[in-house]
């Protein structure tokens, strides 16, 4: 893997650096709406890099993916509402129960394939989805609001918008450098090999249904986490946290980045928010705007953002 | 007895709307092996349409006949422009590329006609009831949406079995090469396949609308559940959708009716109230998750790909 001072590689580190710089902005100029705006952009960015994972690299589309958003915001939002405020109970907890609902989904739906595969991780999410509605002890629809964020005794405030920013970089920074060591790792390789044909790995000896799970869990956990994030940062969590339209969000975010590198589903995201952003200043009616744009980019932009970067779409 | 034959009504009537929807979606599926998630917005602009051009010509049949046409031209349009070029790629452009779609018209929809929803108002032969058995009273208007929609399902079904375009069309949907290489031409075909089914959505979405109202957006939940539908019918297959449908359409309609009295003997009556809707929607994807675990290509699979 070389690392050529190329374009590509200048707006991935630059879009990096910018998001650690946000709050320095925000606090030179008072506009705090920036950070509030980018501590959203962050956490998704993080859901966004673990779909890619497994779809990018994996070639396993889930359009379920927001699920875990939502059960990792459930379980913080339902331990915080029993009086269970500590985050040292809350955020394992919260990745344990993704990981066991990743394993369970991952292994009934890896039986299928293609479209199939797009379908059944649709369903699951649904049913996840509507179990959330059906909870009228903890606001069924409406959802539930968090009182106080997860309390991480004297070692970290989270109340603080600043150190909270700078918790979801870190841990968006973690994300990124994990994948990326999972995706370049022998590991990766095979996920990679089983995306491309899997009946050669395993004629070469491999149990792919295996590494596709492992794969597969280690998204739905990553995505968890992101949920937790996402429920301590809006103080609330409902179930349109976990609408389908979410997963379609999150799929936009990776396809529009660029699935093909761990960086541009982080693009993807703060493309697409910040855009959203300011087509909302411009008009009301922004998503005339914003709809053509994508279906523009599908059609003329192959590889999306970075795709585009390169010149070309890398197979 | 008299509710269950009204809901169990219900839920016949709400899966051949289901089926309507279904029908175009799978043709497209099949044939085109094209994603649409826009043919929710199709379902939504035949419902605004339709409200639109009673009000505007004064007569009921006039104004769906013309929303339908509208709702066709539409169709073939976005299949023109937008559709075309997207064959042949992968799923997830179709995904990116129609949920762009989707936002576009929403959002058309609520610069035209304003944010919010239009009534589809009813003629009076229309909004009466008749009834079926002795003692049991059942909505003219639904009991017209179930003569219609099977109607519909007759013609196409002739349509697909028994036509020369019905056996282009078949053929596409198991080997779309194949027939561009016999001669066929084959864009006209898919144009026209698009725009029937944009069509057919279109007639699910303004007979809904008269039950309901236009709403921004409403193509969207009942698109997901028209996936539902053409999966586990299996893609491509007109048939299985028509069975899944109605199948769907009685597990969702029937599961709503009687769900709260069931979960009453065992949750408190608020309890019951706010699960019973969720049980009965999540039952539809159980049944489709069994369905991909125990048969991963559908109950009745089109073509073997």
């Amino acid at each position: 893997m070389t690392q050529a001072l190329t374009l590509r590689n200048l707006v991935a580190f630059g879009t990096l650096a910018v998001l650690a710089l946000v709050p320095l902005y925000s606090h030179a100029t008072g506009n705090f709406f920036m950070m509030t705006l980018f501590t959203r952009i962050v956490i998704l960015a993080m859901a966004a890099v673990s779909l890619n994972l497994i779809m990018g690299f994996g070639g396993m589309v889930s359009f379920g993916h927001a699920a875990y958003l939502g059960i990792g915001g459930y379980v913080v939002g339902i331990l915080a509402h029993e009086g269970v405020g500590s985050g040292f109970v809350q955020w394992p907890l919260a990745l344990v129960v993704s990981a066991l609902f990743a394993l369970v989904i991952g292994a009934l739906s890896l039986r299928t394939r293609g479209v199939y595969f797009i379908m059944i991780t649709l369903a699951f999410a649904q049913m996840i989805y509507y179990v959330g509605v059906s909870l009228d002890r903890y606001g069924a629809d409406d959802g539930l609001t968090i009182y106080k964020r997860s309390d991480f005794a004297g070692l970290l405030n989270l109340s603080n918008r600043t150190v909270f920013y700078y918790v979801c970089v870190a841990l968006l920074f973690a994300t990124i450098y994990l994948v990326w060591r999972l995706v370049n790792s022998r590991f990766g390789m095979v996920i990679q090999g089983a995306r491309s044909n899997e009946r050669r790995m395993r004629a070469i000896g491999v149990p792919t249904y295996r590494y596709r799970l492992t794969c597969f869990v280690i998204a739905g956990t990553i995505c968890g986490l992101a949920g937790v994030l996402l429920a301590n940062q809006a103080d609330f969590v409902s179930p349109a946290m976990m609408h389908w339209t979410r997963s379609g969000d999150l799929i936009v975010m990776a396809v529009l980045g660029g699935m093909g590198s761990v960086i541009g589903p982080v693009i993807g995201a703060v493309a697409l928010l910040v855009l959203e952003e300011a087509l909302s200043g411009i008009t009301e009616y922004w998503q005339i705007i914003l709809g053509p744009m994508l279906l523009g980019i599908v059609l003329y932009a192959r590889g999306g953002i970075e795709g585009l970067l390169q010149g070309g779409r890398h197979d | 007895m008299l509710l269950f034959v009204e809901q169990f009504l219900n839920g016949l009537q709400f899966g051949l709307l289901l089926f309507l929807l279904a029908a175009g979606l799978t043709l497209v599926f099949g044939i085109m092996d094209l994603v649409n998630l826009a043919h929710g917005s199709l379902y939504m602009l035949g419902a605004y349409f339709a409200a639109t051009f009673t009000t505007l010509t004064g007569h009921f049949i006039g104004g769906v006949v013309l929303a339908l046409m509208a709702t066709l031209v539409v169709g073939m349009a976005v299949e023109v422009i937008a559709m075309r070029r997207l064959y042949g790629r992968d799923h997830l452009d179709h995904v990116l590329g129609t949920f762009g779609l989707i936002l576009f018209f929403n959002e058309l929809v609520r610069l035209v006609w304003g944010p919010a929803g239009m009534n589809l108002t009813l003629p009076a032969w229309l909004n009466t009831s008749v009834e079926l058995l002795p003692g049991v009273h059942y909505s003219m208007y639904r009991l017209s949406i179930i003569i219609v929609a099977l109607a519909v399902a007759a013609v196409l079904y002739l349509v697909v079995m028994r036509t020369r375009i019905g056996m282009l069309v078949r053929a596409g949907a198991s080997n779309r090469e194949m027939i561009g290489a016999l001669g066929i031409n084959i864009k006209l075909l898919f144009t026209f396949v698009f725009g029937a089914g944009a069509a057919l959505a279109g007639l699910a979405g303004l007979m809904q609308a008269a039950i309901l109202t236009a709403q921004i957006g409403m193509g969207e939940n009942i698109l997901i559940l028209a996936f539902v539908v053409i999966i586990i019918g299996g893609i491509g297959s007109i048939r299985g959708a028509f069975i899944a449908s109605i199948f769907v359409g009685l597990v969702d309609t029937v599961g709503r009716a009687f769900l709260p009295d069931i979960l009453k003997l065992f949750l408190s009556s608020s309890a019951a109230a706010t699960a019973a809707p969720a049980i009965s929607s999540m039952l539809i994807y159980l049944v489709m998750a069994v369905v991909l675990i125990v048969r991963p290509e559908g109950l009745f699979p089109a073509a073997s790909k």
